[in-house]
């Protein structure tokens, strides 16, 4: 373990220590750090890919775990998405070129009548962080929203929040439209907000309710496992 | 400094406050996303049989109905130049129902949180935020409240600048946080560090303590936290009446006014000495807490165990105080930044 005093040098460390000192500025949410090691890694020839899933996507998993299990609290996670984001920006363009795999894309929002969003925009980023395409919604979202924008962006799962017990029967309207639509399995339903739990997720017909961001990037990440699974069959 | 709410702990060991604002309001017709605030002016006669309701039900004091009352909720629905209004009006109707009442109810002012995230790691900073509450809190003062009321508070920099604008205009302050990630609040404060906290705040409160969060018993353990580390302060409980069950297509809350009832007396030996309830307590539930209350001599604090055993199970393993050393630790390489 390097001494706190030390000055390290990102161009000087290997790329595999490289990697993990990644890690763990993106868990102590370096900004500057994160956007220098990304450029390292491009220059050395790494794909962008790779420095998507091997230091951004990795080191968010970490910082994921932690939120779940009560070690980092909301304030932490914030600072260690913005610094992803500082990476992503450099990696988006760069993922379009060069026609990397996609994880998967998300619609998400807020459901109508309810307007909070902490919740729902930690959700978003901690998506991003996984390398998940995410279109957010916003506020207040009916259903017309919701069944337009998973149409048009070709989603594979749809998101939805609700911090009020008043709100949280609107994603059964949801829900009910597109199985009258005729369009409910295609699309992964997860559902999340403070007053809800899993015994509702599954009262109203959502795939699976989520309690926490962390989880929420879990859980999508094995529908999808299983949606490729079941499209290569 | 003295004002109505301390004259009254002089004179009793405990003081009932009142139950829902939301959720009440919720089954007198508001819609979901109507800002609750605008009913202060639109239907007045609707907050007053709120108010009315919990003071018949035994409440000694009220909350005025201006939780989303600074300008940064307000501006969700375009009324953010109402602010002043609205909280004037919100503690004019709480007044006047406590002024009719045949014993001293007290009016505080309702206080919630801004919503945004403060810097640096989200955009409001604490000089605006301070400006934006004391515009409520001016409201809330000259339409009658006796003191400030901040609840479901997850910050230390939120609850800092609500106690900024107190001090500013020499209005006293109760302030409550609300402790529901795995024991601290969503930013992270245990019931110990606010206990600290609540010593250095720009004013010191009159009371403090917990309330919303995941129901009672997770409200009790923090208590415990408070009345632990600050035996002598004033200590607020004022939990959600149990937790939110889907049924038949609507939300209802299962806490019976029976198990509000014990956690009121378990709250009086936890040391609590203002006790009320949050999310979906109704009146009924409230006269059984009087009614417990009044009887109930207090006897040593309770164990983790009894308040297991007597109104249910914590939704966390513990309360996010104690020795974090059996947490994995992650194996640091270094930080390039002091």
């Amino acid at each position: 373990m390097a001494d706190e005093e030390d000055d390290i040098i990102l161009s000087a460390l290997s790329d595999d220590e490289l990697v993990l000192q990644m890690h763990d500025d993106l868990y102590d949410g370096l900004k500057d750090e994160i956007t220098e090691g990304v450029n390292i890694l491009l220059e050395r020839g790494w794909t962008p890919y790779d420095v998507l899933t091997k230091a951004l996507v990795e080191g968010m998993r970490i910082v994921g775990i932690d939120f779940r299990d009560g070690i980092l609290f909301v304030p932490e996670v914030l600072l260690a998405a913005n610094a992803m984001k500082a990476g992503m920006f450099i990696l988006r363009p760069l993922l379009a070129e060069t026609g990397a795999p996609k994880q998967g894309k998300m619609v998400i929002g807020t459901v109508k009548g309810d307007i909070h969003d902490i919740g729902k925009n930690l959700v978003g980023m901690m998506m991003e962080g996984a390398g998940f395409d995410v279109v957010d919604l916003g506020i207040n979202n009916p259903v017309e929203n919701y069944l337009e924008a998973i149409e048009k962006e070709d989603a594979d799962i749809l998101g939805m929040s609700a911090l009020l017990t008043t709100t949280m029967p609107y994603m059964k309207v949801v829900i009910d439209e597109m199985t009258a639509k005729g369009i409910r399995e295609n699309y992964v339903v997860l559902v999340g907000g403070a007053p809800l739990n899993e015994e509702f997720g599954k009262a109203i017909g959502a795939d699976a309710y989520c309690r926490d961001a962390a989880v929420a990037v879990e859980t999508a990440k094995e529908f999808m496992e299983h949606r490729k699974h079941n499209q290569t069959a | 400094m003295t004002n109505a709410l301390s004259r009254l702990l002089e004179t009793r060991d405990w003081i009932m406050a009142d139950g829902a604002t939301g959720t009440n309001l919720f089954a007198m017709g508001l819609e979901a996303g109507e800002p609750p605030e605008l009913w202060n002016v639109d239907y007045p006669d609707r907050i007053r049989a709120l108010h009315q309701g919990f003071v018949d039900a035994g409440s000694d004091l009220i909350l005025t109905n201006s939780f989303g009352g600074t300008r940064y909720r307000l501006k969700l629905h375009n009324h953010q130049d109402r602010a002043f209004e609205l909280n004037r009006c919100a503690a004019e109707l709480a007044r006047e129902i406590a002024d009719k009442a045949n014993r001293p109810v007290i009016v505080a002012g309702s206080v919630g949180p801004t919503g945004e995230i403060f810097e640096p790691v989200g955009t409001l900073s604490i000089a605006d935020a301070i400006i934006a509450f004391e515009e409520q809190i001016k409201g809330l003062m000259e339409g009658g409240a006796d003191v400030i009321w901040a609840e479901t508070i997850s910050s230390e920099e939120e609850i800092t600048a609500i106690a900024q604008a107190c001090a500013n205009l020499d209005a006293p302050l109760c302030a409550t946080l609300s402790f529901d990630t795995a024991g601290r609040t969503m930013m992270g404060v245990t019931s110990t560090g606010y206990a600290g906290l609540q010593q250095s705040l720009p004013s010191l409160p009159v009371a403090f303590g917990a309330n919303c969060g995941t129901g009672a018993p997770d409200l009790l353990r923090t208590v415990l936290g408070l009345t632990e580390t600050s035996p002598d302060a004033v200590i607020i409980a004022k939990s959600n009446a149990g937790i939110p069950k889907y049924v038949d297509g609507v939300i209802e809350y299962d806490g019976t006014p029976e198990l509000m009832a014990e956690y009121a007396r378990l709250a009086r030996d936890a040391g609590a000495r203002i006790i009320g309830g949050c999310c979906g307590t109704k009146p009924e539930h409230l006269v059984a807490m009087r009614a417990a209350m009044e009887t109930h001599v207090p006897i040593a604090r309770p164990a983790l165990e009894k308040i297991r055993s007597r109104i249910g199970d914590f939704s966390s393993q513990d309360d996010g105080t104690g020795d974090q050393s059996a947490a994995p630790k992650r194996e640091r390489r270094g930080r390039r930044r002091a």
